[in-house]
């Protein structure tokens, strides 16, 4: 299971990219195993309020569906739109192509909620346990 | 168009399905004739008909009375063929199909015991079949009057005061169950707002306590898969309209605190809802009347045997105590000296809940149950739980060597396996159950209850026979067997069916919901 | 008991693998205090020849050696023998739903075939794999509106059969959505001034009965454009699917969604039920769609082959977010209707939708002669109300000779004085000349 060290971590199992007051968010590589294969993605339109551990959309894969939780509060700036129509980019490149959306931060604070690398594969692994 | 289907000669071969005379299953499985069949839309088009009808005399023009806007000739796309054509074509599909008249069918929680023919027999009585719903109730005395029968009798089995046998199928009923209890509060001032649900129910419950305006709350089953009177008490306060439980529940485990657990519930003014989909463990043992539930609904495709054909009709009655009469939805049947009279006006029944189809019930259903139990009578309904409890414990008593058992509690009419003995050869569930299809038989009810992970929950019923668990007993151990010796061969199940195993991930991402012309589905 | 395989010897043989000393010990989980220790009240077992010689005295206690004048949502039509043989087949009759494709693709693809024919009917896009009956398919129509719009009014004519407009009350009282009835004019259609004053911004659906309950083919255009002006989604309902051979497709019409019963195919009358509902609609709503869908796929060697999908709406795994709570259907009915419909083909269908249509202007016409008028001017396929004086009294008259009359539609209208001498009537293939003949002179009396 690869989980980049550049990347923080929820325990709902989203990363969340940091570059400047731009978080960009997706789920994990964990997170996309479990689900298996990724079939429909329901995502919050550009100009969205989304509010830190609230559901901002939905994945769906053909026996489970999952609520996204944000990692950090903010307005949603963008939105990977071709995620749509080929969400399969989400169980093959979770941290690249996989990525959903890119929230600007209200309270870049939050961020010191979310896990490193290290602490989050630990949680991983106890969660299977 | 030609070959839409996408078989190939060859493959016969490629698959390895060509049934050699040594290929026989543990339940008998080989392959006979088999046709491949193109959708009916997909038959040559031709100029034929398929059936008999009075000619048109065209003295009458509809264009004369009806706007030409909402007119329309002849639909582009309907099949056009002869009575053969069809009735080949729906007997080929039927060859693609299992059900209990083909073989063993140990679908957990779902009950699928053999659907007596006399009860078909029966519902095709013209008296029964060519009814009108809206007969005046002088003309349709015979009809009332076993509605009125199984109603008492459905009552009398469940322990409970009186029965409405309107609701569609089980969850239907469950949703007229927890519209009773809604109202019911409602009449003592609070509707409530929450909804207890044990881990282990049916997704139907938490999706009706939701159709009801209700959050739903879980209430988590103990390391014995029992729920336990101390989870309730903690989750349960005056905000609570009911607890959902099934009993026995989905692990095939009887709720022994269940008397206890119904205290703790009604000291706080909640209700105790039954769902009764497992009501065939209890017949003439015991009654969820008696053991605090106020209501109750049956399914009487499987308790009482109705066919399910491939998803339904059900029928979902639901039975109440007498604090939850007055809100039964209409109609009811109710006799009146010699005679009985369908109650429709909601004048006679101010409190009750209403309608919830367009007219009685689902009769056909009603005809077959009720057959069923008279022919069973007192005796024959205690022997149904009876030997449907054997049936289950045998099958576990012969497998959990090879299988692992997560509960240890006792089982009643269903087993609970999981995979977790195979896992290590990267055998898992869907494997187990793709390769028992080979061997002859339906597969289990596979991944449910959630609680369980890689559930495999066997339900043979009563009306199976000790060779054909024998049988299914030796091609589970087979299958077993073949998880340490062969697992590819295991991933590569079922070999024998029509089809291999299917893309489920393609129909969801793109999907083709109808037949359009040219359709392609590669 | 014949359904009860197991020999002394075998239950012996079974306990002992067991471990168990007795059957009774097998349930020794459930506590003393909570069994029953005395043989349920129902009567003593009875062997086969007794059980039909019972149920058929039981059976001839219902009147129906003639066809039913009476509609109503249940409409009396031939089903082809064949139908019903052809339905009995094991492998359909005593199948579980098709969880496991692999051995259930009679099934799937006899759905498949049957959402093709509701599409076909409907003119749109996307049906599910069949409702319990056409009176819960369009409350779940209505909630489904609901959730595409997010809005809470539900805008519904009053020509809307009542008892479907009496569940989708029961259905919205926990909904907290708001139910707006429309009148109807002297025409039997929905009143369209009426209408356009109830439908607004707040407007989730606008419901009509398409004919609707009074045989009147309703002003679906019309009450579609004022739909879809104020965002809200037009639901047609249809119990009389036989009109739908001769009738316009409501999907061409406006409707978003069309709903109703499928009855008149392959059903038979059995009192009501069980028969199929139908839930069609546009292909941008198929994820707020409620119900089990079957669509088409390969296997792994790339044949054609055919799944339930699209399965994250429904209870077993969205739980309290699914978009219903349904799980059995009426698959068995949808399959009914199928092969009726597969039979009748393109030119059987339109013949029989021509032949209702023909026989109900011979029983207009016979009517007439009798003096009897018609209740509503609207245009009509099948059924009409006639103005016979006292209605309840006519059908408590023929019913003593075991004929069912028709619907007296003061039973179901008692506020409206018009109604009082309305009886709904309807008249099918079931009805020859002679039959039709016959009852408008016993009408008269």
């Amino acid at each position: 299971m690869d989980f980049p060290d550049d990347l923080q971590y929820t325990r709902d199992h989203e990363w969340c990219r940091v570059q400047g007051k731009r978080a960009t968010v997706g789920i994990t590589d964990h997170a996309q195993d479990a689900l298996g294969d990724i079939v429909y993605l329901e995502l919050p339109a550009v100009g969205d309020e989304v509010k830190k551990g609230e559901a901002f959309g939905v994945v769906e894969s053909t026996k489970a569906v999952s609520d996204l939780f944000a990692p950090v509060s903010g307005k949603v700036v963008e939105v990977n739109s071709p995620l749509a129509d080929a969400p399969e980019a989400i169980n093959e490149d979770p941290y690249e192509e996989g990525w959903m959306i890119q929230i600007e931060m209200s309270d870049p604070k939050e961020l010191s909620d979310l896990l490193a690398k290290a602490a989050y594969q630990k949680f991983v692994e106890e969660d299977a346990e | 168009m030609a070959n839409p289907t996408g078989w190939k000669p060859s493959m016969e071969k490629e698959s390895g399905s060509g049934g050699t005379a040594g290929d026989v299953g543990a339940g008998g499985a080989t392959r006979g004739l088999a046709y491949e069949e193109p959708l009916v839309f997909e038959h040559a088009a031709s100029e034929r008909v398929g059936a008999s009808l009075p000619a048109v005399t065209g003295k009458v023009d509809p264009a004369k009375e009806i706007p030409a806007a909402l007119l329309r000739g002849e639909i582009e796309g309907m099949p056009s063929l002869a009575e053969l054509d069809v009735v080949r074509h729906f007997t080929r599909l039927s060859t693609w199909n299992h059900g209990i008249d083909t073989g063993f069918y140990p679908l957990g929680s779902c009950t699928m015991k053999y659907n007596p023919k006399s009860s078909e027999a029966a519902a095709r009585l013209p008296g029964f079949a060519a009814a009108h719903p809206l007969l005046p109730d002088e003309m349709c005395q015979g009809s009332l009057e076993l509605m009125f029968k199984l109603e008492r009798a459905l009552s009398e089995i469940s322990g409970f005061a009186a029965t409405t046998i309107s609701p569609a199928a089980g969850a239907h009923g469950e949703l007229t169950g927890v519209m009773m209890i809604r109202a019911y509060h409602l009449a003592r001032g609070n509707a409530r707002k929450k909804v207890l649900i044990p881990d282990t129910a049916h997704g139907t419950n938490p999706a009706t306590a939701a159709l009801n305006g209700y959050r739903t709350v879980e209430v988590k089953s103990g390391p014995d898969g029992r729920l336990h009177p101390e989870a309730v008490k903690a989750a349960m306060d005056e905000e609570v309209a009911a607890i959902m439980i099934t009993n026995p529940n989905t692990l095939g485990v009887f709720e022994s605190d269940i008397a206890a657990i119904a205290e703790i519930v009604h000291a706080k003014g909640g209700l105790v809802y039954g769902d009764g989909a497992n009501l065939n463990a209890l017949l003439g043992v015991a009654r969820p009347g008696d053991m605090g539930f106020d209501v109750m609904q049956f399914n009487l495709h499987k308790t009482f045997a109705t066919p399910h054909g491939g998803g339904g009709p059900g029928s979902g009655p639901v039975a109440v105590k007498a604090s939850l009469v007055p809100f039964l939805p209409l109609p009811l049947v109710v006799q009146e000296g010699p005679a009985y009279r369908l109650v429709t006006d909601p004048k006679e029944r101010p409190q009750s809940i209403g309608r919830l189809r367009e007219f009685h019930g689902n009769m056909g259903m009603f005809v077959r149950a009720w057959a069923l139990i008279r022919e069973l009578g007192p005796e024959g309904l205690r022997r149904c739980a009876e030997l449907a409890v054997l049936n289950a414990n045998y099958v576990r008593a012969r497998l959990r060597d090879v299988y692992h058992l997560p509960y240890e509690t006792d089982s009643l009419h269903e087993v609970v396996f999981t995979d977790k003995l195979q896992k290590g050869a990267d055998i898992s569930t869907m494997d187990v159950a793709k390769r028992l299809i080979d061997h002859g038989f339906h597969p289990p009810t596979v991944y449910f209850p959630l609680v369980v992970s890689g559930a495999l929950m066997i339900e043979p019923t009563e009306t199976e026979a000790k060779e054909t668990l024998d049988a299914f007993v030796a091609g589970m151990r087979a299958i077993a067997e073949q998880a340490r010796s062969d697992p590819d061969g295991l991933h590569a199940a079922p070999q024998k069916p029509v089809r291999a195993r299917l893309d489920e991930v393609r129909a969801a991402r793109k999907p083709v919901l109808r037949w359009t012309p040219g359709m392609k589905v590669e | 008991m014949r359904y009860h395989p197991h020999t002394p010897e075998d239950v012996r043989q079974m306990l002992e693998a067991i471990g168990a000393p007795s059957l009774e010990s097998l349930f020794r989980s459930i506590p003393e205090g909570l069994r029953l220790r005395r043989p349920l009240d129902v009567p003593a077992a009875a062997d086969e020849i007794a059980l039909l010689a019972e149920l058929s005295r039981l059976a001839a206690r219902n009147r129906v050696e003639h066809p039913p004048f009476v509609g109503a949502g249940a409409y009396p039509h031939h089903v082809p023998p064949a139908v019903d043989q052809l339905l009995l087949r094991g492998e359909f009759f005593t199948a579980y739903t098709p969880y496991q494709p692999e051995v259930s693709q009679g099934t799937l693809q006899a759905l498949f075939e049957w959402q093709t024919f509701v599409t076909l009917l409907t003119g749109l896009e996307v049906s599910n794999a069949s409702m319990y009956d056409g009176a819960t398919a369009m409350a779940e129509a209505a909630l489904m509106a609901t959730r595409l719009t997010d809005r809470s009014k539900v805008v519904v004519s009053a020509a809307v059969h009542p008892s479907y407009r009496a569940v989708l009350a029961t259905y919205l009282v926990s909904t907290g959505d708001e139910i707006v009835t429309v009148p109807y004019g002297d025409d039997g259609r929905t009143d369209l001034q009426a209408l356009a004053q109830a439908v607004d911004g707040k407007t989730a659906a606008v419901i009509l009965g398409y004919p609707n309950f009074f045989g009147v083919v309703d002003a679906l255009p019309e009450a579609a454009a004022l739909a879809r002006k104020a965002g809200a989604v037009t639901v047609s309902v249809t119990s009389e699917a036989v009109a739908l051979g001769l009738l316009e497709a409501p999907g061409k019409l406006g409707a978003d969604v069309a709903v109703g019963t499928m009855q008149s195919f392959g059903a038979g009358l059995q009192f009501g039920g069980p028969a199929a509902g139908f839930l069609a609609l546009r292909q941008d709503a198929i994820r707020q769609m409620p119900g089990r869908v079957c669509g088409a796929t390969v296997d792994k060697q790339g044949r054609r082959g055919f799944v339930l999908t699209l399965s994250t709406r429904e209870q077993h795994i969205r739980r309290e977010k699914a978009t219903s709570n349904i799980c059995t259907n009426a698959g068995l009915m949808a399959l009914a209707a199928t092969i009726h419909l597969s039979l009748l083909g393109k030119k059987g269908l339109h013949q029989l939708a021509r032949v209702n249509f023909e026989r109900a202007r011979l029983l207009r016409d016979a009517m007439q002669r009798q003096g009897f008028g018609l209740r509503f001017t609207g245009p009509t396929f099948n059924e009409m109300a006639f103005e016979v004086g006292d209605a309840a009294a006519v059908v408590a008259r023929l019913a003593k000779q075991g004929v069912a009359a028709g619907a007296p539609l003061a039973r179901w209208y008692p506020q409206d004085a018009r109604m009082k001498g309305a009886l709904l009537c309807v008249a099918t293939e079931l009805h020859t000349p002679e039959l039709i003949e016959l009852f408008a002179r016993s009408v008269k009396g």
